[in-house]
């Protein structure tokens, strides 16, 4: 989905705030956090698109106003409760206010195809990134979604995730980073001697003839 | 779907948005709730978990990558086979698993620079440089590196000048990066373990020149 995650390219963030020694957990409750995170995925195992889209569901205003450890304690209640683990109120009931959670999936497994390991695409291939923009979860990228590079690597099949996210059977698909030039993705805004390379599985490509 | 079930839906999910006490409970109880949930239900198993995130306090971070590097720096074989099979030549140094199963290593030239990121989400090469500091996650970094990668890395004061090519990762699939800085001059005489000492973490992120 177009959603906050989907943040490469947009515009209107400032400076990259670094802090000196930064600690792994800034505070318990940041560990705690990641404690809750794990046990979760361990005990509902929703896969890693699954995981990610329940945070990508986030309410926009919410994921940019909290930092990481908040987005995954976010996504998965939002898992718990859709499992029935626990309810919204109960949570809210314990915390004694509010407990903001996800919005609803709203998207659907991609139709299913037969699982793929031989590349179709040959490293220096030219191929185009099909425009689709699903409502549910995909490793495409708004910023190259439509635009054309070029296969600089092929890196062996995974699963695909936008099946794996949405009840799909898991299938496997051929995955490539592919190489696209700053001007293709930014026009006359971009800088000379940029590239940009990102890594996709061969359903959201296509030749580029 | 019927046009009445599709307005009962939304209304109901509007209704309950609409209704969420105020004001927000603070992070730590929000935290707390969940937890106490996992632990009455038998799904929080203290031992286990305690056990992951030790390891990640303690025995993950920037300190395995910049073994790597060191290593590569003095080893031209080993170089080639991190190169070639980054996943395999980090594993001869014993750094594996979650997040560093498909490790791709790029390299920095006089002629090119190499930074990573992930647009999307907070993907990071767990076994070699720990988990993500908290501006790596942070749209800022995300939304720019993309963009204006060189005038970003000036603002964090690494200037790379116009005639070296940059080449952004954006780490969208199963492949985590991992940048091999180039070998600093005035480090001829080190031993290996002098040289792992100079390597930061971000310069294997690309942020930074040794």
């Amino acid at each position: 989905m177009d959603g906050m995650h989907d943040l490469g390219g947009v515009q209107g963030f400032g400076p990259v705030e670094r802090e000196a020694a930064e600690p792994v957990f800034h505070a318990d409750w940041e560990r705690r956090a990641f404690r809750v995170n794990l046990a979760v995925l361990i005990a509902l195992n929703p896969g890693g698109g699954g995981f990610r889209h329940s945070i990508e569901r986030m309410d926009p205003a919410h994921y940019l106003t909290s930092t990481y450890y908040e987005h995954w304690l976010t996504g998965v209640t939002t898992l718990a409760v859709e499992a029935g683990v626990v309810t919204q109120q109960e949570l809210e009931q314990r915390a004694g206010g509010g407990f903001p959670l996800s919005r609803p999936d709203r998207g659907t497994a991609p139709p299913s195809a037969p699982p793929k390991t031989e590349p179709r695409f040959a490293v220096g291939d030219r191929v185009r990134v099909r425009e689709w923009h699903p409502l549910g979860h995909t490793r495409a990228p708004r910023y190259v979604q439509g635009r054309r590079g070029v296969v600089d690597r092929f890196d062996g099949a995974y699963n695909l995730p936008d099946a794996e996210a949405h009840g799909g059977t898991k299938v496997t698909d051929p995955t490539y980073s592919v190489r696209f030039a700053a001007h293709e993705l930014w026009g006359d805004g971009a800088a000379p001697g940029e590239t940009v390379n990102v890594d996709l599985w061969e359903r959201y490509l296509e030749e580029d003839r | 779907m019927s046009g009445d079930h599709g307005h009962e839906h939304v209304h109901e999910h509007v209704h309950e948005h609409e209704h969420r006490p105020e004001p927000l409970a603070p992070i730590e109880a929000r935290v707390a709730a969940i937890e106490a949930v996992l632990i009455e239900k038998g799904l929080f198993d203290s031992a286990v978990l305690d056990a992951i995130v030790d390891n990640f306090e303690h025995n993950l971070g920037p300190l395995n990558g910049a073994r790597v590097v060191a290593r590569a720096w003095v080893d031209p074989a080993y170089r080639e086979r991190l190169l070639t099979d980054g996943t395999a030549a980090i594993a001869e140094l014993g750094f594996g698993g979650p997040e560093g199963d498909h490790m791709v290593v790029v390299e920095n030239a006089p002629e090119v620079h190499n930074l990573v990121v992930c647009t999307l989400c907070s993907c990071y090469p767990w076994p070699t440089l720990g988990l993500p500091p908290a501006w790596y996650k942070a749209p800022a970094y995300r939304s720019r590196a993309v963009r204006e990668p060189r005038a970003l890395l000036a603002e964090m004061g690494t200037v790379v000048p116009d005639d070296i090519a940059i080449r952004v990762w954006d780490s969208s699939a199963e492949v985590r990066y991992l940048v091999l800085p180039e070998r600093p001059a005035g480090t001829e005489g080190m031993s290996e373990e002098e040289l792992a000492s100079v390597v930061t973490r971000d310069s294997m992120i690309g942020v930074e020149r040794l």
